[in-house]
């Protein structure tokens, strides 16, 4: 039966036409490149929704293409396209992000000189992204995976004339590179193993119990590896924040929503292989669970509105990998269900805070204040945002966080429980902070800050929607995401594995950690709105630990010391080898061939009669040699 | 009184030396030509010795001295033409400032 299943190779088909027409026709296109590169990632996105809604029907099932690219010997390696529970959910978040910010764009990026180019990279961007999610091999999910990659190196390093802008885009391209590294060994290791890319075979593989428990942990090691990198958690962490130098949209769209959940999505694709190894789960968990808080700590202080959210994605993503670290059903859906719920309310607070930006003309938050009555559908919404990400009832955030915590808690690890509640509190605190010291209290900018365009606002005001209402897909009474993930193939080797069961949180769970949330806000509220509890008491008591995460706990500054500078002095070390003993050797040779073609041409006079004299010489030395060589003495023998 | 081969070859020797001398360091391509023929006779003399006094004497040795005479009278014809070609187009027969192949 031809279902709509079977055209889901459109949808990141679109965003590439859409590259392509602006790549050729930008000049001419001007700030027309936006209409095309909306107009074309809203039919994707139609598409995509369509996808979906088929994929959701009862009785539907997966479907993939699969077509033979490549024959090597017995092996053939084919390309294709698959769509399933996990992918047509991702489908929807990536070109509904990708489609909003691209209209967003329109407001924000007006007047920008590189105004198409901006556009192209977007379309770009999507398309890898949808073609990495639509990938049924892991040969080609690192073929987008790179593509990906090099968006985001172009997007950060859009502003390419400032300094800060070339090193982020570099440093995000260099360190997302040591993640695929991993991704890349885990790749080879599991074709040599397995003799497949196809996730399928894998899958099989390990289900039957081919490749020895030490193979499958390695394996979903180095993977997680791949996810590290792109998905920022520690210790690769340090490309995201400084990824802000980027144009705010792409924030919204790479940083927040869809690429760096990238590497969360990978670890739910390849989830068949975590869950074969405790060990690996273990490390998901707690590297997981340790970039939630540290980010989390790391958040509380920052100045720049854009770092604080960056630092709040990592500390998310932590927790999307804290979820499917902790094994089980409710954890691969916990994990997934934040993927989706973060997507929303993570673009909407950078979309929101672009908003700000654009209007007040800066990035550090105590040089605003006062911004909600002059922008009240951007605050309105990026409330809204808070609201979410802090975990507040009813919105998304609540129940997927709830999710998170129920998994953790279901899995009995009460160390990453606490470090979960502790991380959420964290939360909840810096966001309403950054909340509160935007749009509450006295101005402290020098702009007259102004509403933003209608094609700004639309794009909040749909997003905040989404951050309200997305939750209801999975709650706790009615889990229909839930049940609809775990009908999958993935949620079959789960209950294979862990049984069916999936945890909730017990209700006492939710009242506390809505509670911890509240308590966040309210300490928050209390230091920066009513200036009960004076905000420098940290500072002040105890200076070391705020420098400590003021300073990002010298991260960037020990990778610095102990990586960046060693490999600078092997660099010069190296390049000073190039430059005088390789090149030396080189011109060495090069001067002595000329000197000897020097010497001979000046012996070239077209004197004939000084050509005579040396063959006469020559001749006379040919003689003199023979006869002292040759046996007997000949010519000038002694005569006997 | 026997004249030795020696002496045949000595005269040949310095007959040759001399022609090779000429050819080498004289300027004028005239005299240049004349010692190359000076070298040519000397060489004539040493195979009209060889042809009395060698091994396997004969008349072979100074037939051949015939043929290279004839040989040497129209090589110098044709170098005298060349010389004269040379004269005309250049205003010189100074071997030294022959050397079109080099510039």
């Amino acid at each position: 039966m031809d279902t709509l299943l079977h055209y889901a190779w459109l949808i990141p088909l679109f965003p590439l036409l859409a590259f392509i027409v602006i790549v050729s026709f930008g000049r001419q296109l001007k700030e027309g490149a936006a209409l095309v590169g909306i107009l074309l990632t809203g039919i994707s996105f139609g598409i995509a929704l369509l996808t979906f809604w088929e994929r959701f029907q009862d009785g539907a099932s997966n479907f993939k293409f699969n077509v033979s690219w490549l024959q090597v010997g017995d092996i053939v390696i084919s390309m294709g396209f698959e769509v399933n529970q996990l992918n047509a959910m991702m489908l929807v978040i990536v070109t509904l992000v990708s489609l909003l910010v691209q209209i967003y764009s329109k407001g924000y990026m007006q007047g920008d000189e590189r105004f198409p180019v901006f556009y192209q990279y977007l379309a770009l961007f999507t398309f890898s992204m949808l073609g990495l999610v639509l990938s049924p091999n892991l040969l080609q999910v690192y073929i987008f995976w790179e593509l990906v990659g090099v968006c985001s190196f172009l997007l950060v390093g859009y502003y390419f004339f400032k300094k800060e802008a070339k090193a982020a885009a570099k440093k995000a391209f260099i360190v997302t590179r040591i993640g695929d590294l991993g991704l890349f060994i885990a790749i080879c290791l599991l074709f040599w193993w397995t003799g497949s890319f196809e996730y399928t075979q894998i899958f099989d593989s390990v289900a039957l119990g081919k490749l020895e428990p030490w193979m499958i942990t390695l394996a979903a090691i180095l993977i997680f590896v791949g996810a590290v990198g792109k998905s920022g958690q520690f210790p690769l962490h340090t490309w995201l924040p400084d990824a802000m130098e980027g144009p705010t949209p792409v924030s919204a769209l790479i940083h927040a929503a869809t690429m760096v959940a990238a590497g969360v999505y990978l670890v739910a694709a390849t989830y068949p292989l975590f869950i074969a190894s405790d060990t690996a789960l273990t490390v998901v968990a707690y590297v997981g669970g340790f970039t939630a808080i540290f980010a989390a700590s790391i958040g509380l202080t920052q100045k720049d509105i854009k770092r604080v959210l960056a630092y709040s994605t990592v500390s998310q993503l932590g927790y999307m990998m804290l979820a499917l670290g902790v094994a089980g059903a409710a954890g691969y859906v916990a994990g997934s269900f934040h993927l989706m719920t973060h997507a929303f309310f993570k673009a909407l607070l950078f979309l929101g805070a672009g908003s700000v930006i654009h209007a007040v003309h800066t990035q550090n938050v105590f040089e605003m204040g006062g911004l909600w009555k002059k922008m009240p559908i951007t605050a309105l919404t990026f409330l809204i945002g808070c609201l979410a990400i802090a975990g507040i009832f009813p919105f998304a955030g609540f129940w997927s966080k709830e999710a998170i915590l129920g998994a953790v808690y279901g899995a009995h690890r009460f160390d990453l429980l606490l470090i979960a509640l502790l991380a959420a509190f964290f939360t909840a605190f810096y966001m309403f902070r950054l909340f509160f010291l935007t749009f509450a209290g006295e101005a402290r900018g020098k702009h007259q800050p102004h509403e933003s365009p209608a094609v700004m606002t639309g794009p909040l005001l749909i997003l905040a929607l989404l951050a309200i209402v997305a939750g209801f897909i999975n709650t706790p009474y009615a889990p229909l995401l839930s049940d609809w993930l775990l009908a999958s193939d993935t949620g079959n080797a789960i209950s294979h594995i862990f049984g069916d069961e999936v945890a909730h949180a017990a209700s006492w769970l939710q009242v506390v950690a809505l509670l911890i949330s509240v308590l966040g806000i309210v300490l928050a509220y209390l230091m920066y709105v009513k200036k009960k509890i004076p905000a420098d008491t940290i500072p002040e008591t105890l200076p070391w630990l705020y420098q400590l995460s003021y300073r990002k706990y010298y991260v960037d500054e020990i990778y610095h010391a102990v990586i960046v500078r060693p490999l600078g002095w092997i660099g010069f070390i190296l390049n000073a080898f190039d430059k005088y003993v390789v090149d030396g050797l080189v011109g060495l040779t090069a001067k002595i061939t000329n000197g000897i073609g020097a010497l001979h041409s000046k012996a070239q006079n077209g004197q004939i009669q000084s050509y005579g004299t040396m063959v006469l010489f020559g001749l006379l030395v040919l003689i003199i040699a023979i006869s002292l060589t040759v046996q007997g003495g000949g010519f000038f023998g002694s005569g006997q | 009184m026997m004249v030795s081969i020696s002496s045949y070859l000595m005269v040949a020797l310095i007959l040759f030396c001399v022609g090779l001398y000429g050819a080498l360091t004289k300027r004028n391509a005239v005299i240049v030509l004349i010692s190359i023929e000076l070298m040519l006779n000397a060489v004539n003399i040493n195979l009209v010795a060889f042809s009395k006094f060698g091994l396997h004497p004969g008349v072979t040795g100074q037939i051949f001295t015939l043929f290279t005479m004839t040989v040497a009278a129209a090589e110098v014809a044709v170098g005298l033409a060349i010389l004269i070609a040379l004269y005309r187009n250049k205003e010189t027969v100074n071997v030294d400032e022959m050397d079109q192949m080099k510039r």
